[in-house]
This record gives structure tokens, sequence and C-alpha cells, in this order.
């Protein structure tokens, strides 16, 4: 019985961390190649969970409401890059912070507006819904494993993309030195609003999947956004590869850490006391797993060469 | 020089608004408007301890909540306990604030740039989670106090009076500043910002100058958030969370980065805004957010800037 209960909760520490990997992609590769700071990839996120819940309760269908996701979720990035982020390209971090602080008060107040204050809801859809059997007797949500299949799906997609395609071959060159590939005849301009734009979609992806396992609701963005921060951080700012085990890490430690530290500390404190304790320094342990590996990488575990 | 006075002049007239609106309230038996103007003075307190790292030392700080928060719990938790006095509580509440910007800024200050930004924010919310995971201070609800704490010989429960409080704390951290900006720590300080190799290569080494502005400049906001707690006689983790930082921040930029009435002048701006967009419609946040927008896409120096002239640092 522990051991599918355990099962279970490496299996949702992964989900997390997939999640956190689409959230992390995005800002890692804006970050990477625009060397922008963009705290409104939270609201995009959101953006993603609320068109998919709009779309499916118009239509019935999920699949539908996703495809509306990655849509809505995409033009809005490139909407905001063209308005906004284009002129902050040559602006120190602090302008970065503060013009994308404002579009997240944008977007907060902007969907508040139009959906109310109350949260949407999202089902699962029907070709996902129950449970599969894992080895060792546990049983396990379908959808939550299909986030996982996705999750790994787009991290070998973006790979290819970068590594394989002509599009990922600028992305590359626009890192590492972007008056040259503009001197090339490369249309960088475009290049940054197709990278956004994809940042974007990713983030309405992750947002538009979770939207079915917890209420779609404004401000759901910004706790994902700093635990892809985190993630971040610790992968190394700017390196894909960095952000996978990054997510990977922050989703497993978070999830492991509150199924079992409130159990230990419960051994030597009793139940209700230890279970109190441990839920508190469980809400904490990421976020020390980030600053020890900062006190010896300070740059994150796979440094991005720039 | 004449652009110097200019800028004193602003600030005189920004200090003596400060102070008169209240006492107009008063005499018109308005207490609303003196708390308005408490709120004003307390966040301006704020924001100029989160100016020393910011403004001087180019320390974009997005985590200076959690040491408003710090002190506001502070303030909660002694009272709770039956301490009530704020010549306590303040000290505890510099002191832990202090402490933990010297923990979080030795691990932070490593790092710089948008590495930096991240972190703080992270280090802010993790004491924010704690905070909501902790019951026994009330947890997500927050703390209430029943009586606001007590300073000797002056009744706090009148807002004057506590008001007068406020707005002294203020014009002492307003002087510290200046002290601070003008000295030879703040020369090196504002130094680390411009030029980080050269200030090196004349033998001063950035990274305890930057760790003693942090820290100094947490003690300031930990203290602001002691009296926050005082003014709404209530503790919540909301005064930890990130829009709380980003908020401080907004402070700064608006009245002007590095100006020494810059956040004076944010602060007012802001419950202004608050005060009458909030009067105007309940989304008065999506207003917030494009006036923003303007102000850092096209009106880089804030307030003080464009009445005292083009900024001095940039």
């Amino acid at each position: 019985m522990q051991t599918a209960l355990l099962i279970e909760q490496i299996l949702n520490g992964l989900q997390f961390g997939v999640m956190l990997f689409l959230m992390a992609a995005g800002l890692t590769l804006i970050f990477g190649v625009m060397g922008v700071i963009n705290l409104a990839h939270g609201s995009l996120y959101m953006l993603g969970a609320f068109a998919c819940a709009a779309v499916a309760a118009a239509t019935g269908s999920f699949w539908l409401g996703l495809v509306a996701s990655l849509a809505a979720a995409a033009a809005a990035g490139a909407i905001v890059e063209l308005l906004v982020i284009r002129r902050l390209y040559d602006r120190d971090h602090l302008d970065q912070v503060l013009a994308t602080f404002a579009l997240i008060l944008i977007f907060s107040e902007g969907t508040r507006w139009l959906f109310g204050s109350f949260p949407l809801y999202l089902d699962i859809p029907p070709l996902l819904s129950g449970a599969v059997d894992l080895p060792g007797g546990a049983r396990y949500q379908l959808y939550r494993l299909a986030i996982i299949v996705v999750g790994i799906a787009v991290a070998i997609g973006l790979y290819l993309l970068i590594a394989k395609t002509r599009l990922g071959m600028r992305i590359r060159a626009g890192e590492s030195d972007r008056e040259m590939i503009a001197a090339l005849g490369v249309d960088i301009r475009t290049l940054y609003t197709i990278v956004f734009a994809l940042g974007a979609a990713l983030a309405g992806l992750a947002g538009a999947m979770v939207g079915a396992l917890q209420s779609v609701q404004v401000g759901m963005g910004e706790p994902v956004l700093i635990l892809a921060f985190v993630v971040i951080v610790i992968g190394g700012i700017g390196s894909i590869k960095g952000a996978l085990v990054g997510a990977a890490l922050v989703g497993l430690v978070d999830t492991l850490g509150r199924f079992l530290l409130p159990l230990s500390f419960s051994f030597f404190l009793g139940p209700s006391q230890g279970a109190t304790v441990g839920a508190a320094l469980a809400s904490m342990l990421i976020y020390v797993v980030m600053a020890l590996i900062l006190a010896f990488r300070p740059r994150g575990l796979f440094q991005a060469s720039t | 020089m004449k652009r110097m006075r200019g800028e004193t002049l602003i600030n005189l007239l920004l200090a003596g608004m400060l102070l008169l609106v209240p006492l107009a309230a008063w005499a018109l038996e308005e207490p609303f408007y003196i708390t308005l103007a408490t709120r004003v003075a307390i966040l301006a307190l704020a924001a100029v301890g989160l100016n020393l790292a910011l403004g001087l030392g180019g320390l974009v700080s997005f985590g200076h909540a959690a040491f408003f928060g710090i002190g506001g719990y502070a303030a909660g938790i002694l009272a709770t306990h039956g301490s009530d006095q704020m010549l306590v509580i303040w000290p505890v509440a510099v002191v832990l604030s202090g402490f933990v910007a010297l923990v979080t800024g030795a691990i932070s200050l490593r790092t710089s740039g948008v590495y930096f930004i991240m972190i703080t924010l992270a280090f802010a919310q993790m004491i924010y989670y704690f905070a909501i995971s902790w019951p026994a201070y009330g947890g997500e609800d927050g703390l209430s106090l029943s009586l606001r704490n007590a300073f000797p010989g002056i009744g706090t429960a009148l807002p004057l009076n506590f008001f007068l409080i406020c707005y002294a704390l203020l014009i002492a951290a307003l002087y510290l500043f200046a002290r601070i900006r003008d000295s030879r720590f703040g020369a090196a300080l504002q130094a680390a910002r411009q030029n980080e190799v050269r200030l090196a290569a004349v033998g001063i080494a950035p990274f305890p100058i930057r760790l003693v502005a942090f820290v100094l400049s947490g003690m300031m906001t930990g203290l602001a958030g002691s009296l926050f707690a005082d003014l709404n006689r209530f503790v919540s983790p909301s005064m930890l969370s990130w829009q709380m930082s980003g908020e401080l921040i907004v402070l700064v930029i608006l009245g002007g980065t590095g100006r020494l009435f810059g956040p004076v002048a944010g602060a007012m701006l802001f419950v202004l805004f608050e005060s009458i967009l909030g009067g105007f419609t309940e989304h008065w946040q999506l207003l917030l957010g494009l006036i923003l927008l303007g102000v850092v896409l096209f009106a880089r120096g804030g307030l003080v800037g464009l009445l005292a002239g083009k900024a001095r640092h940039g």
C-alpha cells in the first residue's frame, strides 16, 4: 500500500514537473534569445486556461478548447511582443520587470472584467477520464499520465526544433550574436515575435491542461510563474536542458516533500504537531534546495554559454 | 546647482503637503484622509528602504515584501503575547528583518541581474508560504490586533497622533537616506551600481557594500511593516505576497528611482490613484497597469524626474 502511494506521489511530482517545464521552457527561451525577463508569462498561462474553459463550455469539446488556448496564448504573446516587449530589448531588467508587472495587472483585471471573479471549471475529456493500473497494484489517473506524455513530447519536439530545423538554427544564432544574424539578412524582429509566441503557446498549453485539474481563476498563473523562475534559476537561465532537469527536480522535491515530511515528522513529534511542522517545512523545501544549489553553482546547474 | 535647488524645493513641497493634508483633515474632522495620509507615510517609508537597495545600489529586489511582512508579523506576534509597546516592537521588527536580509542577501548577492530578481522573489515566496502554512499565528486568515500598540506619552488610537509618529519616522528615514547617499559608503554603493569593475579596481570589494545596503534596506522596510500592521490592526500573508513586492518597486519608480523624495511622491501618487480610480471603477488596477506601462515606456524619470528635470543617473 505504501509503495503504491509512493509511486502515485512520484507520478504526481513528474506531472507537476512537466507542467513547470512547459512554463519554464518558454521563459528560458525568451530570456535566452531576447534577454527579456517576462513576468507576464503567468498571465499567458491563465489566458490559456480561460480560453480552454470558455471554448469547452461553449462547444462542449475539450479538444477545441485546447486548440483555442494555444491560439489565444500565441496570439496574445505576439501582440504583447509587438506592442510592449519590443520596446524593452534595450532597456535594463528593472524596466522589463515593471512593464511586465504592469501587463500582469492589465491581464488580470481584464480577465476579471470579462469573466467575473468566480472560478470556471473545466472537465477532463471523456477520452482521458478514468484510471489505469500500474505495476504494484496502484491505480493512476489517466489524464495526469497524458499530461506527462504531452510534456515529454513537447520536450522532444523543442529539442528537434532547436537542434534540427532552420528556425532553430536562427534561434541559436540569435542567442549568441544578434547583430551578426541581423547583418546576415535574417529578419530578427520577426524571429523574436515567433519565439515569444512560441513561448506563450507553451504557457497556454500548460494552463489549459492544468485547468482540468484545478479551478480556472484570475491569479492562477503567478504562483506557477514564480516556481518556473525557481526552475530556471536552478537549471541555468537560457538552457532548455536545465529547464527540463530543474522542472523535474522541483516537481518531485515539492510533491514528495509535501508527502514525506509530514509523515516523518509525525514519527518524531506525534501526528498533529508533526503534520503541522512537516507541512510548513515542506512548503519551504524547494526554496531551500534552490538556495543550496545556488550556494555551490551561482549560475545554475546547466549554465548557458552567454 | 540650479537643478538641485529645484529638486530641494519640490522635496520641501512634498514633505509639507504630506504634513498639511492630515492636519487640515483633522481640523475639518475628516479622519478618513488622515488614515490615507498615514498609509502614504508608511508605504513611503517602506519604499525609502527599497530605494536604498534599488535606487542607490541598483539591486532590483523583487522580494522586499518579505521584510515588510516580517515587520508586520513581529508587531502582530508580539502584541498577541502581550508586549504592546511600539518601542519594543520596532527594534524587534528591525533586527528580525535585518537578519533575514542578511541571510537571503548573502545568498542572492552572489548572483546579479535577472538571477538576483528571481531569487529575491523566490525567497519572499518561501516566507509567504511559510506564513500561510504555519497555523499558530493565523495562517492564511492573518492575525488581528485588538488594539493599536502603545507609544509612551502619546495616545496612538487617535489617527492624527499615529500619523505624526509615522511621519516622524519617515522624515528620520529620509534624513538617514540622504546621509547614507552622501557618505563614503553611499559613494561606493553608487559606484558599485555604475561600474563594479572600476570599484573593485580601486580596492573596494562590492559584495560587502551591497550586503550592508541590502540589510539596511530590509530593516527600513521591516520597520514600515510593523507600522502598517498597527495602521490596519491586522497582519496577513498578503503583506508578504509578490504583489506587495511589485507595488513597492512601483512606488519607487513612479516617484523617481534614486531620488530622495521619489518614494514619497510615488506613495502619494499610488494612494491617490488607488482612492480616485478605485472610487471610479472596481477594475482600477487595469488603469494602474496602463499608467505604469506608460511611465515605464515613456517617462523614465518618474514624477520627481518630470518636475525637477532630467534624471541624474540612468
